[in-house]
């Protein structure tokens, strides 16, 4: 490794020197291109966001990409019901890796002010693995620029050696659930999604320390 | 300007002298009186209603139903309008069973275009078998879905999780149990 006084001194004479990994990762954080995909009001919010007044190409997100196979991010901007669910898990299988997902909305993450309908998914992390989780109803286009920038904080801190992408075991389909005679089948994907513990049942052992 | 819903009333009950009527009186829930037709002549009705120079309801702007559970039965509710005489809206009423299989009213597809839609939606919602109409099946759920989810007596399926602070219906399923986790994935976890 360089240590960073050589760095900087080397900097000043116009000479760069990176890892791989870092070039890799900022390449990637720089052109991450969403799937152009709303399903309600978050939509409207994920627009103005990409549109000259917020202006996500500042942050080289604004290519919305209206094929999966292109995209890296899915912003899932909007009420998942369950019968789009199913669509909304083939395209993200659809996508090639490596993908993320954000959940912008109080829908998107647990179902909102519709969780008690019988016809709402209650959170898309039922399903697929989200990264990062936008509150708000609908969240204002900053709270969308923050996840995207959140997202890059994450990406710039991913290691290529360990990635889940080259991992040959890992799996990238997340199987797709079916319409059943009462609801989707089945209602979670348990390993991407656990219902929380009840706090009760928590011991101390088992309380995550803060890193 | 459209007739009195008494003057109504009677004028269709000239029209079509065997309909049974009824006049349900506006209360504060619904500002609106209605016309309460019996099954067998609604159609007829419907098509006067149409038709009558005077009447002239040319638009159905809302088909729905509602659920009366203990009374045992299912209105369905028709919003009629003008827009040739700008008059309206002129409330129809008919009511079936809420048994499954003896929920059944004719369709008023016939009558007016515009209703095939939203009467999908009441078979959707309300499990309302409308008799005479061009493609009933269910427009909002899925084809393979079994219920009725507007109807009074619908039992939600059990996919609640845990809340951090349980209270009132899901404190109920709570400490019933199973409510909480969806059945068929905790399955998969004990696997």
């Amino acid at each position: 490794m360089i240590d960073d006084g050589l760095k900087s001194e080397l900097q000043k004479h116009g000479v760069f020197v990176v890892s791989t990994e870092w070039l890799y990762n900022w390449g990637r954080k720089s052109s991450i291109w969403p799937l152009q995909f709303g399903l309600a009001c978050c939509a409207i919010e994920m627009i103005a966001a990409a549109a000259a007044r917020y202006d996500l190409a500042r942050f080289g997100a604004e290519v919305f990409r209206a094929t999966p196979r292109q995209a890296d991010l899915m912003i899932v901007a909007g009420t998942v019901t369950k019968k789009m669910a199913p669509q909304v898990v083939r395209l993200f299988n659809q996508m090639p890796e490596p993908k993320y997902v954000i959940a912008m909305g109080a829908c998107a993450i647990s179902g909102g002010p519709f969780k008690d309908g019988y016809n709402v998914l209650k959170g898309v992390d039922r399903y697929i693995p989200v990264d990062v989780h936008i509150p708000g109803c609908p969240p204002r286009p900053e709270a969308l620029l923050h996840a995207i920038i959140t997202l890059q904080e994450k990406i710039t801190g991913q290691h290529i050696d360990r990635t889940r992408w080259y991992d040959a075991k890992a799996t990238t389909e997340f199987p797709i659930p079916v319409f059943g005679e009462h609801d989707l089948v089945p209602a979670a994907n348990p390993e991407v999604w656990q219902p929380p513990k009840d706090y009760r049942d928590v011991t101390n052992a088992e309380v995550k320390k803060p890193a | 300007m459209i007739p009195a819903i008494e003057q109504l009333c009677e004028a269709v009950r000239a029209a079509v002298p065997d309909a049974v009527l009824e006049i349900i009186p506006s209360t504060p829930a619904a500002a609106q009186p209605a016309l309460l037709v019996d099954g067998a002549h609604v159609v007829a009705v419907a098509k006067y209603l149409r038709d009558d120079p005077s009447c002239r309801l040319d638009f159905c702007s809302c088909v729905t139903g509602v659920d009366y559970l203990a009374k045992g039965s299912i209105e369905v509710v028709y919003h009629l309008y003008s827009v040739a005489l700008k008059h309206g809206p002129v409330v129809l009423k008919v009511r079936a069973p809420r048994d499954l299989d003896q929920c059944r009213v004719p369709s008023l597809t016939p009558v007016w275009r515009g209703c095939e839609f939203q009467e999908r939606e009441a078979f959707d919602l309300y499990g309302v078998k409308f008799d005479g109409h061009p493609d009933l099946r269910r427009i909002l759920m899925w084809d393979g879905f079994q219920d009725f989810p507007m109807r009074k007596d619908y039992v939600p399926p059990a996919d609640y999780e845990w809340e951090p602070t349980p209270h009132d219906e899901v404190l109920k399923r709570a400490k019933a149990g199973g409510g909480i986790m969806p059945p068929s994935a905790a399955v998969e976890v004990k696997k």
